[in-house]
């Protein structure tokens, strides 16, 4: 069971690193992929059934199918990305690991709890966690479809063309322009 | 299997679950600042996300509490939501600008 959890974990970080490391964009949301399926391997681990399976079906098949269609319609699957300055990359890789370091270092005496409830092998099935949806919360569960609508509507709006722009505010970059800001 | 998948939890200390999840939150901080494509960017909020995600369900399982999987739930609602509003921004930002590049953005400097 632990090697289980150590394969799904090895899997997670070096996938993760590939999606921030990739020149492609179509690498690193296959490498996204993966790193969610492991994900779900976690959840199967933790006996959180229901939450293995939205996962699968939300993060897997929708959101990252949205990544694939908007990469492939606005053809970004090349690798012509400018990368940022050296100084910045160097920023990011301390800065990360820092960020790593000090959230270790504030659990360096292990997390122990005290389990709230005793052990339900029940934990993480529909039943128990349906039965909490439907009963506890159920209005921010009925909140976020209003949330559903108006994220519709948003999206509909700025991604709509617009047919005519009497006074256009942005208007494109000269390529000199783009060639001074990309440097 | 289900004894199995029962002693999984048993077994697997709660703080490999949390540097497990610290890491993959560093990585994804880490990839925001590292890239300059959007899309890349959005993915690497995804990934801390998913993080918090594994860290609240890791909670979850260990106090025998459901309540924590609903908020995992909610979270993956609005991750949704934001997800396609984010894409419909790349899309404008496409069409305006004819780049995903971040520092093509700076159009509010002087």
């Amino acid at each position: 069971m632990l090697a289980l959890f150590y394969l799904f974990a090895a899997i997670s970080v070096i996938s993760a690193l590939i999606v921030v490391s990739a020149r492609n964009p179509i690498n690193s949301v296959i490498a996204l992929i993966v790193c969610f399926l492991s994900i779900a391997g976690h959840y199967i681990l933790l006996n959180a059934q229901f939450l293995a399976m939205v996962h699968v079906i939300v993060y897997t098949g929708a959101i990252m199918v949205l990544f694939l269609f908007v990469i492939m319609l606005l053809n970004l699957n090349k690798a012509t990305e400018p990368m940022k300055s050296l100084g910045m990359r160097v920023a990011a890789i301390t800065g990360g690991g820092l960020l790593f370091i000090t959230l270790a270092a504030a659990i360096r005496h292990g997390v122990s709890i005290q389990s709230a409830n005793p052990f339900d092998a029940g934990i993480g099935l529909v039943r128990s966690v349906g039965h909490v949806l439907f009963t506890e919360f159920l209005l921010p569960f009925e909140v976020s479809s209003v949330l559903f609508l108006s994220a519709i509507v948003g999206v509909v709006m700025l991604a709509k063309k617009e047919k005519h722009q009497p006074n256009a505010s942005v208007e494109p970059l000269t390529e000199a322009e783009r060639a001074r800001r990309t440097a | 299997m289900e004894e199995g998948i029962i002693t999984a939890i048993r077994v697997v200390p709660l703080d490999h679950y949390v540097l497990l999840s610290f890491l993959l939150f560093s990585i994804g901080a880490a990839g925001v600042v590292f890239r300059r494509n959007t899309i890349i960017i959005l993915m690497c909020l995804e990934l801390m996300f998913n993080s918090v995600n594994l860290l609240l369900t890791a909670f979850s399982a260990h106090h025998s509490d459901p309540r924590a999987q609903v908020f995992v739930f909610f979270i993956m609602l609005v991750a949704a939501a934001e997800v396609t509003v984010g894409l419909s921004i790349l899309v404008m930002m496409k069409r305006n600008v004819d780049s995903v590049d971040v520092n093509q953005l700076n159009r509010l400097k002087g």
